[in-house]
C-alpha cells in the first residue's frame, strides 16, 4: 500500500479531526493528480482523430497546406528545435561566464544589486520581450547585423537571402535574451554553494583564479549546471508569443539562418482562430509532439546528469 | 655552500634552474591565460546586462507616453480612431488572475502540506507530477484549457482563462509551500504534538503561521508568473474591445492586448501597446520586491 507514513502517536489516537485533516489533504493529493491526468487525456483524445485520418507520416512531412489537407509537420519541428538551438548555443556559454563572474568576480556591494537585477528581469513576461524584439530590434537585424552577417560568412551559405529582419535569427536572440536571467540566477546560486574549503585548497596549491573556476567551482557545480541549462532549454522549446512576433511564420524549411520560419508553438496560435475539424485535431496533435520533444530534451539532460555523477564522484566533488 | 651552488659544473643546480625557470613560465602563461578567460567572463557580464537593461529602459521610454487619464479609464478604440486605453484589459487581467489565485492558492497550499508531511510513494508521485507540470509549455496549456473549457462551457471566456492560469500556477504554489513547510523546525512540530495537538491544529496554528513568509514570497512569485502569461489565455478568453467584468463572458487582458497591438501596422496601437508592456512588467516587478520585502519583514520580526 501506498500509505503515507503518520507519527505513531496521531494514529492511535484516532480522533475523528485528525483522520478529516489527512483525509482532506489526501483528497487535495488526488485532485493535483487527477487534473494532471485529465490534461494528458483530454490532449490525446482530442488529438487522436488526427493519427486515425492521417496516420503519422504527415508528422515528418514537408509540406505544410491545410486547404490541400497537407498537413506537414517537419517545417515546425525543425523551426522549434533550431531556433532553441541558436538560443541556447548563445545563453550556455554567456550564461556561465556571467554566472562566475556574478558569484566570485563581482565586487561584493555591486554583486547582491545584481543578482538581483537578473533574478528579476526573469519575471518579465515573455510577451514583452516579443514586443522589444519585434519593433526594436528587428529593423536594427534587417539594416546591420544581418547585411553584417552575410558579408562577414557569405560563403557559407548559412547567411543566404534577402534581410528581413524578423526570421530565425532573431528568434533565437530573442530566446536567448529571455531564458538569460533564470539561467543566470539558478547557475548562480549553484556556483555559490560549491564548498569553500575546495576553492581555498585549489588556491593553496597555486592555481590562478581562472584555474580555481575551471577545475574546481564548474565540476562541483556540474549537476546544479545542467540543470539551470535544462530548464532555460525546456522554456525555449514552448515559448509562444515571443518566437511568434518575431520567427516570420513562414511554414517552409528554412534555408538560412535569416529565413522567416515558425515553431510548433508559433504555428498553433497563429491557426487555432480559423481552425476545425482534421486541422484542429492536426493542431492539437502538434501540441502533443511538443510535448514529446520536451520529454526528450529532459531525459537526455536527465541522463547527462546521471552519466556524469560517477565521474564528478572520482573527481572529489565532496 | 655558496661555492657550490655558483659552480656551473654542478648538474643539480642546473636541473634546479631548469624547474625554477619552467615554473616561472608556466606561471605566467596560466596568469595570462587566466587574464584572458576572467576578461571573457566580464565581458559575457557585459553582453548579458546590456539587453536585459535595454528592454527596460525601451520599455519605460516608450511606455510612459502613452500613459494619461484615458489610458487608465477608457476601453480600446478600433485603429485609426485616437484615444482610447487599456481600462478593459486591466479589468480582464484583474478578475482572470483574482479568480486564479482564489482557486489555487488553497489547493496548493494543502498539496504543500501533503508532500511536506507525508514521505511515501504518493508523495513522491505528486512531487514528480508538480515538478512534470512546471515544465508544460504553456501553449499546451492553452489548449487544455480550450478543450477543457472552452468547448465544454459555452465559448470562451474570463472563466476559461483562470482556469489555464491557475494550471500554471499550482505546481508552483504547491512546490512553494512544501518547501516552506519543511522549513518549520522539527522541534515545533513536536512540542505541540508533546501537548496533545491533533495534526490539524498544529498546521493551522504552528505550521502555516511559521512557514508564513515563505507561503507569501512562493505565492506573490506565482501571481507575477500568471500575471503575464499570454499563449494560454489566446485560446482560452476570447478577446474583448469593450469593459466587462463578468468572467463567464469573453473577456481582454493586458498580455493578449500587447500582443495583438504590437504587430499592427498603426503606430497608435503599437504606442498602447508599449503602454501595456510598461504597466504589466511594473506590475510584476511590485510584485517580485513586495514578495522579497514581505519575507524579509517577517524574518525580521520573528527572530
Amino acid at each position: 500500500m501506498a500509505e503515507t507514513p503518520v507519527p505513531v502517536g496521531a494514529r492511535r489516537r484516532r480522533s475523528l479531526p485528525d483522520n478529516g485533516y489527512r483525509a482532506l489533504l489526501g483528497a487535495v493529493a488526488v485532485l493535483v493528480a487527477a487534473l494532471a491526468v485529465w490534461f494528458v487525456v483530454a490532449i490525446v483524445t482530442q488529438a487522436w482523430p488526427a493519427f486515425t485520418t492521417l496516420g503519422f507520416s504527415w508528422i515528418f512531412g514537408k509540406v505544410w497546406n491545410p486547404s490541400h489537407g497537407r498537413y506537414g509537420l517537419l517545417p515546425f519541428i525543425l523551426g522549434t528545435l533550431e531556433a532553441t538551438a541558436i538560443g541556447v548555443v548563445l545563453a550556455v556559454p554567456i550564461g556561465l561566464g556571467t554566472a562566475l563572474a556574478l558569484a566570485y568576480l563581482v565586487p561584493r556591494r555591486l554583486r547582491t544589486a545584481l543578482s538581483t537585477t537578473v533574478e528579476l528581469l526573469a519575471a518579465v513576461p515573455s510577451v514583452v520581450y516579443g514586443l522589444w524584439g519585434l519593433v526594436v530590434l528587428a529593423p536594427v537585424f534587417r539594416d546591420t547585423v544581418e547585411p553584417f552577417l552575410t558579408s562577414a560568412f557569405g560563403w557559407t551559405s548559412l547567411f543566404n537571402g534577402p534581410n528581413q529582419g524578423v526570421g530565425l535569427l532573431l528568434a533565437g536572440v530573442i530566446l536567448f535574451i529571455m531564458i538569460l536571467p533564470t539561467m543566470v540566477a539558478i547557475s548562480r546560486d549553484v556556483l555559490a554553494v560549491v564548498p569553500n574549503e575546495q576553492v581555498e585548497g585549489a588556491m593553496a596549491l597555486g592555481a590562478t583564479r581562472w584555474q580555481v573556476l575551471r577545475k574546481v567551482v564548474v565540476p562541483g557545480a556540474r549537476t546544479g549546471l545542467l540543470g539551470a541549462f535544462t530548464l532555460a532549454t525546456g522554456r525555449a522549446l514552448g515559448e509562444t508569443v515571443a518566437v511568434a512576433l518575431v520567427i516570420g511564420n513562414s511554414p517552409y524549411i528554412a534555408h538560412s539562418i535569416k529565413s522567416p520560419a515558425a515553431t510548433i508553438p508559433s504555428l498553433i496560435v497563429n491557426n487555432f482562430g480559423e481552425s476545425s475539424g482534421t486541422e484542429l485535431a492536426v493542431l492539437f496533435a502538434a501540441g502533443l509532439v511538443l510535448l514529446v520533444i520536451g520529454i526528450a530534451v529532459n531525459s537526455v539532460a536527465r541522463w547527462l546528469v546521471w552519466s556524469t555523477a560517477g565521474s564528478s564522484a572520482g573527481a572529489g566533488a565532496r | 655552500m655558496t661555492a657550490v651552488l655558483d659552480s656551473p659544473a654542478d648538474p643539480s643546480v642546473e636541473r634546479r634552474r631548469a624547474v625554477q625557470e619552467a615554473a616561472r613560465s608556466s606561471l605566467r602563461r596560466r596568469k595570462l591565460s587566466s587574464r584572458i578567460a576572467l576578461g571573457v567572463c566580464w565581458a559575457f557580464l557585459g553582453i548579458a546586462i546590456i539587453p536585459l537593461i535595454g528592454v527596460v529602459v525601451y520599455v519605460v521610454a516608450k511606455g510612459l507616453p502613452a500613459w494619461n487619464l484615458d489610458f487608465f479609464t477608457k476601453s480600446t478604440t478600433p485603429e485609426g480612431i485616437p484615444g482610447g486605453g487599456v481600462w478593459n484589459a486591466i479589468a480582464g487581467t484583474v478578475v482572470i488572475t483574482t479568480i486564479a489565485v482564489v482557486v489555487t492558492v488553497p489547493v496548493g497550499l494543502l498539496g504543500g502540506l501533503f508532500l511536506a508531511e507525508s514521505d511515501g510513494r504518493a508523495a513522491a508521485t505528486l512531487r514528480f507530477t508538480a515538478d512534470v507540470m512546471t515544465g508544460v509549455p504553456s501553449i499546451t496549456i492553452g489548449i487544455f484549457g480550450y478543450i477543457a473549457m472552452v468547448r465544454n462551457f459555452g465559448g470562451a471566456s474570463g472563466i476559461a482563462g483562470a482556469f489555464a492560469i491557475g494550471f500554471i500556477m499550482l505546481p508552483v504554489i504547491l512546490r512553494a509551500g512544501e518547501t516552506a513547510f519543511r522549513g518549520v523546525p522539527q522541534s515545533l512540530n513536536e512540542a505541540a504534538l508533546a501537548l496533545g495537538a491533533r495534526r490539524a491544529t498544529i498546521a493551522r496554528k504552528v505550521v502555516v503561521p511559521t512557514a508564513l513568509p515563505g507561503v507569501i514570497t512562493g505565492v506573490l512569485l506565482a501571481v507575477a508568473r500568471g500575471m503575464g502569461e499570454t499563449a494560454p489565455l489566446l485560446l482560452t478568453i476570447g478577446g474583448n474591445q469593450y469593459l466587462q467584468w463578468n468572467p463567464t463572458k469573453q473577456m481582454e487582458a493586458l498580455p493578449v492586448l500587447i500582443y495583438n497591438n504590437s504587430s499592427q501596422p498603426y503606430a497608435d496601437l503599437v504606442q498602447v501597446a508599449w503602454g501595456a508592456a510598461l504597466l504589466l512588467v511594473a506590475a510584476v516587478l511590485v510584485l517580485s520586491i513586495g514578495s522579497r520585502l514581505v519575507a524579509a519583514r517577517l524574518r525580521k520580526e520573528r527572530r
